[in-house]
């Protein structure tokens, strides 16, 4: 589907899904899959960048849900940058920032790994 | 323009790659009938929300059901009705998450019916098992909203 992408790439200790278009019913699936692999690949610091993610709905926050848990007792943690206000009031209202770092850009959260590595 | 504004219907088959045309026809009413962006995205997901849980729940995922969206502009308000023939489920009496303990326990479930009831100033539920159920959610502009 093309209005949905989602894209991985690996960096220095840190892997990053960049999202595309819209994350609804239909394509949280994607998600799910992406996530699933880096699980499997034993990637569990994991920063989601936002930045041309146009839509979200509770299908799509729910993924995050789904994988959360998991990702945090094997120490990692999945990290959110570059989300436009209209996405994350979504994140808002569902009390997502309260779960979830969020932070304006992706080098924030790349540092924030870096400092948690360290300490 | 505070006359009788017409009434609009869209029926889909119960498939999820069908929500983004539902988006797209309630985005584009809801910005005629006057509201703004924001209020008029917020319309939008609540109406995929409404259709994804008929989609899962009333119809769990069979593919070939109908859901029959009808959009009634009124005088100061866009009532958006989603109809199917599945499986009864109720959300206006689904008890509201405590979101905080909800995140907590890393609970994915009942978030689309707190979004439905955040987002939209009424949500109203009408069913006959098997026959006709109905989620109408209901928006009103506000003073900043100069009805179109």
């Amino acid at each position: 589907m093309a209005d949905f992408k989602v894209h991985q790439r690996d960096g220095e200790g840190v892997s990053v899904i960049d999202l595309k278009g819209y994350l609804d019913a239909h394509t949280a699936p994607d998600l799910e899959n992406a996530f699933q692999k880096l699980l499997t690949d034993r990637k569990y610091n994991i920063i989601v960048n936002c930045k041309d993610l146009t839509y979200i709905s509770s299908a799509g926050l729910g993924v995050f849900m789904a994988f959360i848990e998991d990702v945090r007792k094997n120490k990692g943690d999945i990290k959110l940058s570059n989300m436009s206000p209209k996405v994350y009031n979504v994140f808002d209202l569902l009390g997502f920032p309260i779960l979830y770092e969020i932070y304006r850009e992706e080098q924030e959260a790349v540092l924030k790994f870096r400092e948690q590595k360290k300490a | 323009m505070a006359g009788k504004a017409q009434k609009l219907t869209k029926t889909i088959e119960s498939r999820t790659d069908n929500l983004l045309e539902v988006r797209d026809f309630v985005l584009q009413a809801s910005r005629r009938f006057g509201f703004s962006e924001e209020e008029a995205s917020k319309i939008v997901l609540a109406v995929d929300e409404a259709c994804t849980n008929v989609i899962k729940h009333a119809y769990q995922y069979a593919p070939d059901r109908t859901i029959e969206i009808v959009i009634q502009p009124e005088r100061d308000s866009l009532h958006i009705t989603v109809i199917d023939d599945g499986k009864a489920f109720n959300p206006s009496v689904a008890r509201l998450p405590d979101l905080k303990q909800h995140l907590s326990h890393y609970r994915r479930g009942g978030l689309g019916i707190y979004l439905m009831r955040t987002l939209m100033d009424k949500v109203e539920y009408k069913y006959a098992p098997g026959k006709r159920n109905e989620v109408r959610l209901t928006k009103y502009l506000t003073a900043s909203e100069p009805r179109a």
